[in-house]
């Protein structure tokens, strides 16, 4: 019971980690105005570029770095796009998940099927040899911890710093944050490649430390599934984690019961994340309160400045 | 440096010039692509769009792999109008096909002139249940359509997997994940003999004309630009804004069904567990390429269908994965959406010392 616990407990943490990575990202970027619907695309590239990184040096730092340049470089496309050339955003976003794509499958068509050197597991004595809280709480990869950490920070920065008052204005009056001197269009350069980065490190997760391998259209709409969470969170940090980690212990819970080898087909149970998704998004939606409340009042609207 | 100056008007000549030029673009940075990975690339890009139609039979093939592609880029455009954002085609093509290939395995001794027609019913039919769904849930619970409508073309496609795999899976089929044969009563009709020509290379055209009208000579076609435009103003109006959703999920979703029941008793003859190499993605281009527009929607599928078979020769001719098409596809929507800012603005060389002086 308490191993079958433990597994419940570790498996639904990792299968968390790229939700939640690619989650925080759009938070700041939509806390900007922006909403990037391309995060599958960049997660993909992440992930191709980090495991063929990793494969080519034998390094997984190298890896996780490559992957985030990857999603930086994807975000920018779209930032060009769609700040500077005012392009619809929506439209922007599903250009850039199907470049993503296609991108992906184009590069890695090469590494299908090879092994590359995975993120290790990080091992503190004493503490990683607790039982139960040990393999839990201290015996993940430093992705796991990164993940985690920039959460916090993200929470704290757009709740008491400076800088995260300057992101808010920009979302919720970018007319008003204009004419008070902000340069609104880099300040959402900078949201838009910080997720990015943070869709990039998710891809790499994926495949360095999660799957870990590379294969086509390898993160089956965990991209679009972070997009549904920062709505599901009502744009608040820690509503983020919670959700991250619901959906992450549905996705294992989905492959569990299919080991179990319990009477009900696999491809039924494989939908219930997806399931999941659409009933947690009704739910939240319906108090329209809420999320009027929350929302970026700027979200998807294209600025341009006025002489 | 550059300066984007409104224009203070649409410009005409932009509106169809702009396509053109991001197609130009497109060709010219799928070349630099193709360049980098060390291809030649003059050669790779007439493998990818020329050559295909030079082959025995290719403009069959265009005409056939375009039919569904204009279909749901036609509905889309209409949806994307009014600003409803549809972006699961692909899984109300899936239910499409699997409620018009259901009929067709339930009844195969039907004579056509009767299983035909019920079956393009119910490909519909799947489709729109699809489209309503995501519409209801929209209207009544105020739920993001473009997450939900993608989040049901998952859910469709594990729903094809598990009918493939489990009760409707052939019996003879040697354990592959396909169902039987359809029998030839409830194959799509052909318009030429022994070809693959069926009927919706006919339907497609029809349906993107008879939605041009609507949308551009009714006032339920005016209802749904002014709904797209300027929102606050339909309101004024007292259009019903629900109702214009329900017409657009339905309309596209129901389009998307009849294109899914096509393909799968058109060309395919069976279900299988990949039955749309993502024209939902697909399909979402064909509608911008067309400028919303649904007669834009014809060569902006034509098009489109080409790449499919550009990325099959470039596979087959060359080498190359056929991932390509992706990409392509990919960059031309970057270029159509980005080049439209010529519509409503200009670019203009502003020399430094200009800046200067003022």
């Amino acid at each position: 019971m308490t191993a079958l616990l433990v597994a419940f407990l570790v498996s639904t943490i990792a299968a968390s980690t790229p939700l939640l990575l690619a989650a925080t990202g759009e938070l700041v970027v939509e806390k900007a105005g922006v909403l990037n619907l391309g995060v599958e695309g960049m997660m993909l590239a992440g992930a191709i570029a980090g495991f063929a990184t990793a494969n080519v040096t034998g390094m997984t730092t190298l890896g996780v770095l490559a992957a985030l340049a990857a999603g930086v470089a994807l975000s920018l496309l779209f930032a060009i796009i769609s700040l500077t050339l005012q392009a619809n955003q929506t439209a922007t976003g599903l250009a850039l998940t199907i470049f993503g794509r296609g991108f992906s499958a184009l590069v890695g068509a090469g590494y299908v099927g090879i092994p590359a050197p995975t993120l290790p597991k990080v091992h503190i004595p004493l503490l990683s040899d607790i039982p139960v809280l040990g393999p839990v709480v201290f015996g993940h990869d430093i992705l796991v911890y990164l993940s985690l950490a920039i959460l916090a920070v993200v929470a704290w920065c757009i709740r008491y710093t400076h800088l995260g008052l300057i992101l808010r204005a920009v979302g919720d009056s970018h007319d008003a944050a204009h004419a008070l001197g902000y340069a609104v269009v880099p300040i959402r350069y900078g949201a838009v490649a910080f997720g990015g980065a943070l869709a990039g490190l998710a891809g790499a997760y994926m495949s360095l430390a999660y799957t870990p391998l590379w294969a086509q259209d390898m993160t089956a709409g965990r991209g679009w599934v972070a997009v549904a969470l920062v709505t599901f969170s009502a744009w608040r940090p820690f509503w983020l984690l919670i959700g991250a980690w619901f959906f992450g212990a549905l996705m294992y819970l989905s492959l569990y019961v299919q080991a179990l080898g319990v009477p009900v087909p696999s491809a039924l149970l494989s939908a219930l994340p997806y399931i999941g998704t659409v009933v947690v998004l009704v739910l939240i939606s319906r108090d329209a309160r809420l999320i009027r409340l929350h929302r970026p009042a700027m979200l998807g609207r294209p600025f341009q400045a006025r002489a | 440096m550059f300066k984007i100056e409104p224009r203070g008007y649409e410009s005409k000549f932009w509106r169809y010039a702009s396509p053109v030029l991001a197609l130009l673009l497109t060709g010219a940075t799928s070349g630099l692509i193709f360049l980098a990975m060390g291809r030649p690339a003059g050669l790779t890009v007439y493998t990818f769009l020329i050559a295909p139609l030079l082959q025995q039979d290719g403009v069959q093939a265009l005409v056939v792999k375009a039919a569904p592609l204009i279909m749901m880029g036609v509905g889309l455009s209409l949806a994307y109008r009014a600003n409803v954002w549809n972006i699961g085609t692909d899984g109300q093509f899936t239910l499409g096909a699997i409620c018009g290939g259901g009929v067709a395995l339930a009844f195969p001794d039907v004579t056509p002139w009767v299983l035909f027609p019920v079956m393009i019913v119910a490909g519909a039919i799947g489709g729109m249940l699809n489209g309503g769904l995501v519409a209801w849930l929209r209207i009544r619970f105020n739920a993001n359509e473009i997450l939900t409508s993608l989040m049901f073309a998952y859910i469709a496609q594990y729903f094809l997997v598990y009918l493939v795999t489990g009760p409707w899976r052939d019996p003879e089929g040697f354990g592959f994940p396909q169902t039987a044969l359809f029998s030839d009563n409830a194959l799509a009709p052909r318009l030429i003999e022994d070809t693959n020509v069926h009927i919706g290379v006919l339907l497609a055209p029809l349906i993107a004309v008879a939605l041009w009208f609507m949308l551009e000579k009714s006032l339920l076609g005016f209802q749904f630009r002014v709904l797209g435009q300027a929102t606050r103003a339909a309101k004024f109006a007292g259009f019903n804004e629900n109702r214009l959703v329900w017409i657009a999920m339905l309309i596209s979703g129901g389009l998307a069904g009849l294109a899914g029941m096509l393909e799968a008793t058109g060309t395919l003859g069976q279900l299988t567990t990949t039955l749309s190499p993502d024209y939902g993605f697909t399909a979402i281009i064909v509608a911008f390429l067309g400028r919303l527009n649904p007669l834009g929607a014809i060569p902006a599928g034509l098009l489109l269908a080409l790449t499919y078979l550009g990325g099959d020769a470039a596979q087959i001719n060359l080498g190359l994965p056929n991932a390509v098409t992706g990409i392509f596809q990919g960059i031309l929507l970057f270029y159509l959406l980005g080049c439209d800012i010529l519509l409503l603005n200009r670019i203009r060389w502003v020399s430094s010392r200009m800046r200067a002086t003022g």
